[in-house]
């Protein structure tokens, strides 16, 4: 453990993480207040697309049956406590419904169904806007808190939990045997693992994260809309983190998300132009360093 | 192990069909604990479809499969391993980013979603079986890092792990020098001791003859010999189906003095597939005009050959092309410049008609010389012309080949390779596509490389032969001295 580089990087990050309050504005707080909810996004879709092998096109179908979930629990007066575990129960039921498809079709027709979920829940939302607020987006009565530092403090420990649970599964033998089957479905089956089951596993375990981490959104924003937790560009946003930190990382996506949301307000004084520059590191980073920032930094020594 | 003991594995009637194919066709056989099967049989054979039906990778369309008094025909694979069936596959996918030890550890890890750490036997079980096929001093490396070789010993370790009572081996040789042969074969040889039943597929009798105790012979789905080696190899049947009937040669007197400058000259031409070496030395020459047929079973090498003269892989050597060198040039140039391909898979456009493969076949020439070439082609293959507007890929096999050959021939090739053209195909319809190539051969001044495992088809048109056995040229000569000198060792 002492010789992981891993490890050497983490020990300084978190600490600097856990020390943030002290040394960074509230208007800074608030970035990486959302950067963190980000990093368990590209976390999760790592498990699927990173381990599981599924191309998954939706995450924001799940994060976004998730936010919708604990949202309208909460306009019908639940505590938030039990929003968030209703809307991950919705989200899961999403995974589900999700996963179906992926264990019959291959490659690029899984990807365009589940393309066609966003936009069959982005419908729904505009359809049902009595309920749901439509394109304005939905109001919420209760948030975590309306300071900044604790705000931080609930992403921070959020975040650092779900990534420990999911980097440990991601090492542990059923991460293992996710690689198999998303590797090699047929060779997976042959040892004897039930392919099946574990891309099931997978999609759920993908969909209770995404969908908590949606709905904590909610609860810090006040507010459930279609561009913060639905819409297309998202997704993109997630894949690009988790390719830029490092796919099969699991944690590469946290760092992903930080640079993303970190140097798009930082970029600001640019104006319109800033997106263009971030896109255009990420992509630099993609084409020069094709297994992402993090996946460089723990290449085994032997095959550099 | 005595004729009394009760079959591990009995598969009774199996039956397969995909669409209007029938890949396997009530093959039915028995493996007592102790002994090794070899099934054979040329591509598309039907043969790696039974071992995917053992294994429960294709679902039967009829008959059993009893392993140990259960019937797991039609289980998912999964369950099929758990009960005690192993595969080693041909081509190794392992886990990259682990090393030797974690790939072999996952194969002994339960089916299990909430073990989430291995038990602590595992790891010595996986040293232990890293150890028995001679992976110990590379344990803590990573797959990219190993020899070919020693990825095949880890497919065999993986396999190994489940502690099978049945192990399928696919193409147990393939790629493999002949010391790693002999070990390979040990390895294989030491699971009839553990009382093991060994299915091994492959394409040849020759290569899995020294280990098996019986042999299955198998052509267009069915059975067609089975017994011990040396009585398979003798078997009329199945020299009919690999050497074909009784081998004719038709010579051309005036051929040789026209010769001498080679049109197409390969010299020590290697080629490797990762870590395995598919060519190894291999130089031959075409000259202009002449129709030189390579002869070799599947699995030789052929197919490599012929695409690394039309430029589909890496290769070192030199190949040169009417006095120039090929290297460099992309398949499109190559195409161009005069050799054409036509692939053993036909590589057709299956929603296309016959006609407009044939179109685009011709699509770089004037229209009044495509109009010619295109009539001359219809008269070649008249039931093409009859099947003008079907889809290419609602033809019988022989009528794809046939329009993979036109469409070929569309391009005016001065080279024309065609790769086993008689793949898969029936006697009656080898014996059309044979007329066509004797009036080709006839008529016109091409240049013909064929490349064949059926020597009887090849040899009536060949002016030269070479013949093609793991990655090397063994036999050059021409077809008159084949038979005296070629013909009872090349099975």
């Amino acid at each position: 453990m002492l010789r992981s580089p891993l490890f050497w990087l983490l020990v300084p990050t978190l600490l600097l993480g856990a020390t943030a309050p002290w040394w960074l504005g509230a208007y800074y707080l608030g970035i990486f207040t959302t950067a963190y909810y980000f990093g368990v996004f590209s976390m999760s879709w790592d498990l699927l697309f990173g381990y599981a092998g599924e191309v998954n096109f939706g995450p924001t179908f799940l994060i976004g049956l998730g936010a919708y979930g604990a949202g309208l629990l909460n306009n019908a007066g639940w505590p938030i406590p039990l929003c968030l575990a209703g809307g991950s129960i919705i989200a899961v039921i999403g995974g589900v419904a999700l996963a179906l498809p992926a264990l019959r079709l291959r490659g690029p027709y899984f990807g365009l169904i589940t393309l066609v979920a966003v936009l069959l829940l982005i419908d729904c939302i505009v359809i049902f806007a009595g309920v749901t607020g439509g394109e304005i987006g939905m109001m919420v009565p209760d948030v975590l808190s309306i300071s900044a530092t604790v705000n931080y403090w609930y992403a921070f420990g959020f975040l650092v939990v779900c990534g420990t649970i999911l980097f440990i599964l991601s090492r542990s033998s059923l991460g293992l045997i996710l690689q198999a089957t998303g590797q090699d479905r047929i060779e997976a089956a042959a040892l004897g693992f039930n392919v099946t089951k574990h891309k099931l596993a997978a999609f759920c375990i993908s969909a209770l994260f995404s969908g908590l981490a949606g709905g904590m959104l909610v609860f810090y924003q006040g507010t459930a809309s279609v561009d913060t937790v639905v819409d297309l560009s998202i997704t993109v946003q997630i894949i690009i983190a988790v390719v830029f930190g490092g796919r099969r990382t699991i944690l590469g996506g946290v760092l992903g998300s930080i640079f993303l949301i970190l140097f798009d307000e930082l970029l600001r004084p640019l104006g319109q132009l800033n997106t263009f520059v971030v896109s255009g590191i990420a992509l630099l980073v993609v084409l020069l360093l094709p297994d992402g920032v993090l996946g460089y930094v723990l290449r085994p020594r032997a095959s550099r | 192990m005595s004729a009394t003991t009760p079959p591990l594995l009995t598969v009774n009637g199996l039956t397969k069909r995909f669409g209007g194919l029938v890949a396997v066709k009530d093959i039915g056989f028995r493996i007592r604990p102790g002994e090794i099967l070899g099934l054979i049989g040329p591509n598309g054979s039907g043969k790696s479809t039974v071992m995917k039906l053992v294994m429960g990778i294709e679902k039967p369309n009829a008959g059993t499969i009893e392993l140990d008094g259960t019937d797991i025909a039609g289980w998912p694979t999964h369950r099929i391993a758990r009960h005690g069936v192993g595969i080693v596959f041909q081509h190794s996918r392992p886990l990259h980013r682990q090393t030797v030890l974690e790939n072999i550890k996952l194969a002994l890890l339960p089916d299990s979603l909430f073990k989430l750490a291995a038990e602590p036997h595992v790891e010595k079980r996986a040293r232990a079986i890293a150890e028995r096929v001679g992976l110990a001093d590379v344990i803590d490396r990573r797959p990219a890092t190993l020899p070919f070789a020693d990825l095949r010993r880890l497919e065999m370790a993986k396999a190994l792990a489940r502690n099978p009572k049945v192990v399928l081996v696919d193409e147990p040789f393939a790629g493999l020098t002949a010391a790693e042969v002999a070990t390979f074969s040990a390895l294989i040889d030491g699971f009839r001791n553990e009382g093991r039943a060994v299915l091994l597929v492959d394409h040849n009798v020759k290569s899995v003859a020294a280990l098996v105790d019986r042999v299955l012979a198998m052509y267009l789905g069915e059975h067609i010999a089975e017994g011990s080696a040396d009585e398979v190899m003798s078997n009329e049947t199945v020299r009919r189906v690999y050497i074909g009937g009784a081998i004719e040669t038709h010579p051309r007197k005036d051929l040789d003095q026209r010769g001498g400058e080679s049109l197409l000259d390969v010299r020590d031409l290697e080629v490797f597939y990762g870590k395995a070496q598919a060519l190894q030395k291999v130089s031959i020459h075409v000259r202009a005009g002449e129709f030189v047929s390579v002869v070799g079973l599947n699995g030789a090498g052929k197919t490599t050959l012929f695409n690394a003269i039309s430029g589909l892989v890496p290769y070192t050597g030199e190949i040169r092309w009417d006095g120039a060198a090929l290297a460099g040039r992309t398949p499109a140039s190559i195409a161009r410049g005069g050799i054409v391909q036509c692939p053993e898979t036909r590589e057709l456009f299956g929603t296309m008609s016959v006609r407009e493969n044939l179109d685009l076949g011709g699509q770089h020439l004037p229209p009044a010389e495509r109009d010619r070439q295109l009539a001359w082609l219809l008269e070649l293959f008249p039931i093409l012309k009859a099947r003008a507007g079907q889809a290419a890929g609602t033809l019988s096999g022989g009528e794809q080949q046939m329009l993979a050959i036109a469409r070929a021939l569309m391009m005016q090739p001065r080279l024309l390779i065609l790769d086993e053209p008689t793949l898969g195909l029936a006697p009656v319809i080898l014996e059309q596509l044979s007329k066509a190539l004797a009036r080709l051969r006839e008529t016109t001044p091409i240049t013909v490389l064929l490349g064949e495992q059926n020597v009887t088809f090849a040899l009536p048109h060949a002016d030269r032969v070479y013949v093609v056995e793991h990655a090397r040229v063994v036999w050059e000569g021409d077809p008159g001295r084949f038979a005296a000198e070629m013909g009872t060792g090349y099975l």
